[in-house]
């Protein structure tokens, strides 16, 4: 009986498994990209509900049909290879090494180069969308290097503290709810921070992420682009309450989210005027902590403004 | 004793400790304050009266120094704990005991009373919607439940009292303030209440020991159908 011929070998030209492969991957590829792109492309989260959420979900489609055709191709030669060397073939013999087992440089180094340029395809791809969308949604600092370029942007302040997210609507009268409502079609400037630990705001549906750091104001933009319920969460872990502290917000209409700040703002008047003056940060304040513990470098009782009252308990 | 003897020996005694240890852990993770249940012998329609009182030291157990929250059963005992079960969309009459010394809330968000019936609640029976942590004796500690959007700040005691509560459960000889306020039940399931004043004395921010600790100054509603 004759040996089976290596896939190399003149015998078992690589040549003609090619042949064979590339079509099955290309088909296959094809097949799985379109799929995807038209079945699951449009529900991979978080969705479209605004201008940051949208981008991220184009980068997760982009980087899953990009990697689909790697997949495919690893799956199909494992496959194919499987199958077509498998050691219960008619005529097999024992695995000896030799021709079969050596490297094939021309495939090393077509496999090499392919993914090294596609990884650095996708790390460019990745850096330039953090970046140009007005920072994708992230927390970008207290002096943002992408902003929008759309004018009536709304400042939504959101403050951490353990465990829950209060909110200023600055531009309406300062007002602080633990409700988070915005407008449809509105480009929102988040300003995140704390009064206590670091806590991160996620409010998933909208894509924006950031972190909320004592006496730092942290910067997000997104622009809302449709109207339903999001999810806020923390995100840092933070306390024994971490996981309680979540809440619900809204994407109204301009005029529901015009009568809901007008009666807000009217609602909370009377607390509104005990509150400090808005600030972009504040200093946690030690009162209220019934002798709570502060770091050395945290002066309470410093001329800055403090988030609560301005003179020690007494 | 052979040495195959000595190592079976030897491993029975290991394998027990082991056993013996993460017994102890579980039982440990396990454990938790007994639960308040106001729905035995609840008829349906009717509003449930809840009794609390909140205290600037427990005075007993393994935590006496611990401010906590105590909870008053049906039978009138009161009980350690911040466990209880509620019947489901029924409205609840909370008649609070605040004994412990207040001060100006880090947040005077929480100074405002939401959530409540009519969004107020009376302090020693003046109807309020606002406190001002700032003034007077400021504000001791909240009660909150913020997945259905209830708090109410419960004012402080003079810190010059005269007569203040050391240990619980206190009597209405101590000086104290009356709180009093309604909320509605929702549908079935566990929510989260809590105190939002870090008033975990020592504790980073205030915010450990019996802020992280469920039994004093937080825990859970187990609203049932």
């Amino acid at each position: 009986m004759s040996p089976t011929p290596a896939p190399n070998s003149p015998q078992g030209s690589g040549t003609r498994h090619f042949r064979r492969l590339i079509p099955i991957w290309l088909v296959l590829s094809a097949v799985c990209d379109i799929v995807y792109f038209f079945v699951l492309g449009p529900h991979v989260p978080p969705g479209a509900m605004t201008s940051s959420a949208s981008s991220q979900q184009s980068d997760f489609n982009v980087l899953f049909l990009t990697a689909l055709p790697v997949i495919m191709a690893v799956w199909v030669y494992m496959g194919y290879a499987i199958y077509t060397w498998r050691g219960s073939r008619p005529g097999a013999t024992d695995p000896e090494g030799g021709v079969a087992a050596r490297g094939h440089l021309g495939i090393q180094v077509g496999w090499i180069v392919s993914t090294t340029v596609i990884v650095l395809a996708m790390f460019v791809f990745g850096f330039v969308e953090l970046a140009v969308p007005a920072g994708a949604g992230g927390g970008e600092g207290p002096n943002p290097l992408w902003t929008p370029t759309s004018k009536g942007v709304l400042p939504v302040q959101v403050i951490g503290q353990q465990w829950e997210f209060t909110y200023r609507y600055p531009t309406f009268g300062g007002f602080e709810t633990r409700d988070l409502v915005l407008p449809v079609d509105t480009t929102i400037a988040f300003h995140v921070t704390s009064l206590d630990v670091i806590h991160d705001f996620w409010a998933y549906q909208l894509g924006v992420k950031a972190d909320a750091n004592p006496s730092e104001d942290n910067v997000a933009f997104t622009t809302t682009r449709q109207l339903g319920a999001f999810t806020v969460r923390c995100d840092e872990l933070c306390g024994l309450w971490h996981g309680a502290m979540y809440n619900f917000g809204k994407v109204l209409s301009k005029s529901q989210f015009l009568v809901w700040a007008q009666s807000t703002e009217r609602t909370n008047a009377a607390n509104t005027k005990n509150l400090p003056a808005f600030s972009y940060t504040y200093v946690p304040d030690a009162n209220g902590a019934d002798g709570g513990y502060y770091p050395d470098s945290v002066d309470p009782y410093s001329n800055v403004e403090t988030y609560g009252a301005t003179t020690p308990a007494k | 004793m052979s040495r195959t003897g000595r190592l079976a020996i030897t491993a029975v005694l290991f394998a027990a400790a082991v056993g013996l240890v993460v017994f102890t852990a579980m039982a440990f993770l396990r454990s938790s304050p007994s639960t308040v249940d106001f729905t035995v012998g609840h008829e349906p329609g009717t509003p449930v009266d809840m009794t609390l009182q909140t205290v600037g030291t427990i005075g007993f157990g393994i935590h006496p120094t611990w401010v906590s929250y105590l909870t008053r059963d049906p039978d009138g005992q009161w009980v350690h704990t911040t466990l209880w079960d509620l019947p489901a969309h029924t409205k609840v009459n909370v008649t609070l005991y605040q004994y412990d010394t207040g001060s100006p809330l880090r947040n005077q968000q929480l100074g405002q009373i939401i959530g409540t019936t009519g969004g107020t609640a009376a302090y020693n029976g003046t109807s309020e919607s606002v406190i001002n942590s700032n003034d007077g004796n400021g504000v001791a500690h909240t009660f909150s439940i913020p997945t259905l959007g209830v708090s109410v700040p419960l004012l402080g005691i003079s810190s010059s009292a005269k007569n203040p509560c050391g240990a619980a459960p206190c009597t209405t000889n101590y000086d104290h303030n009356v709180i009093t306020f309604s909320f509605v039940t929702p549908g079935p399931g566990q929510y989260p209440w809590q105190c939002f004043v870090p008033c975990g004395l020592g504790y980073l921010y205030g915010n450990g020991g019996p802020m992280s600790t469920v039994g004093y100054m937080g825990g859970f509603l187990e609203v049932v159908a």
